[in-house]
């Protein structure tokens, strides 16, 4: 437990609320990353405006934390890059087809008590938790 | 166009806030998911964090009726949890554990990634759009 860092992980996490409070009280939409950046590769191309700014504040908010500390933030990639190219497609993939990822199902669904997202939530919780086990442990 | 800059706005302090929590890292992420390894509980107060303040306060804002800059709120009409929910789940549940990136975190990833030359953190974004259009394919 050497790496727990409750603290800045609880402010992190304040922000990430207010920031999904925010974008449903004025624009009436779920901060879903999944479904705003798959949204942005949808044939039709509806909505790309402002989804476009949201996925521009994603980048714009890492930039402002790194001139606001005046350095990095850790970005620590530990498996082999053919396994970082299948996760990219299962994360991808899988988001889309389930309806969300953890921001919308498991921040914006929990938040309001959707059914579907506390499932979702629960699976790719459990799933994840069984294939670290299964990759760091067992195999 | 009041609707653009809060979509900014609020991406700014969602990109703000996985920075400021350590989530952008996928090692740390891991450090959570790894239960059986030296368990890093941080995830679980980034979560808790962020419904501390989105429970009560869109408890409030679904109050009101409908959103401030927009006609109604955008809610899937759906409620019914059914095979490509659970399936989709597992397949990103996969891909999350194998990882350590969720969608959010590799976006984020992408900014301190360009000044380091990591690129495995592009790869990995690149696939996850690679995904994600492939979903688009199928699914028309």
């Amino acid at each position: 437990m050497e790496d727990f860092t409750p603290v800045s992980g609880l402010a992190g996490g304040m922000l990430i609320g207010l920031a999904t409070v925010l974008l449903m009280l004025f624009n009436g939409r779920i901060a879903g990353i999944s479904g705003i950046v798959g949204g942005l590769m949808a044939r039709k191309g509806y909505g790309v405006g402002w989804r476009a700014m949201f996925a521009g504040g994603l980048l714009l908010g890492a930039v402002g934390y790194m001139l606001a500390t005046g350095g990095n933030f850790p970005v620590q990639i530990q498996v082999s890059s053919p396994i970082v190219v299948v996760a990219g497609l299962l994360v991808g993939f899988g988001s889309r087809l389930g309806s969300g990822c953890t921001s919308g199902h498991g921040v914006s669904g929990i938040a309001r008590l959707s059914g579907r997202s506390i499932v979702a939530t629960l699976v790719f919780m459990g799933t994840a938790i069984v294939t670290v086990f299964l990759t760091g442990h067992v195999l | 166009m009041p609707g653009m800059a809060v979509a900014l706005f609020s991406g700014t302090l969602f990109g703000l806030g996985l920075a400021v929590s350590g989530m952008a890292n996928p090692q740390k992420v891991l450090g959570f998911l790894d239960v059986a390894g030296g368990w890093d509980p941080t995830l679980a107060f980034v979560m808790g964090g962020a419904l501390l303040v989105a429970f009560p306060a869109l408890h409030l804002v679904f109050g009101r009726g409908r959103p401030v800059l927009a006609e109604d709120f955008e809610l899937p009409a759906t409620t019914r949890v059914d095979a490509r929910l659970v399936g989709g789940s597992v397949l990103f549940g996969v891909g999350w554990g194998l990882s350590g990136f969720c969608p959010g975190p590799a976006v984020v990833a992408l900014v301190p990634a360009l000044t380091t030359g990591l690129l495995p953190a592009f790869a990995f974004a690149a696939a996850m759009v690679a995904g994600m259009v492939l979903y688009e394919w199928i699914s028309r």
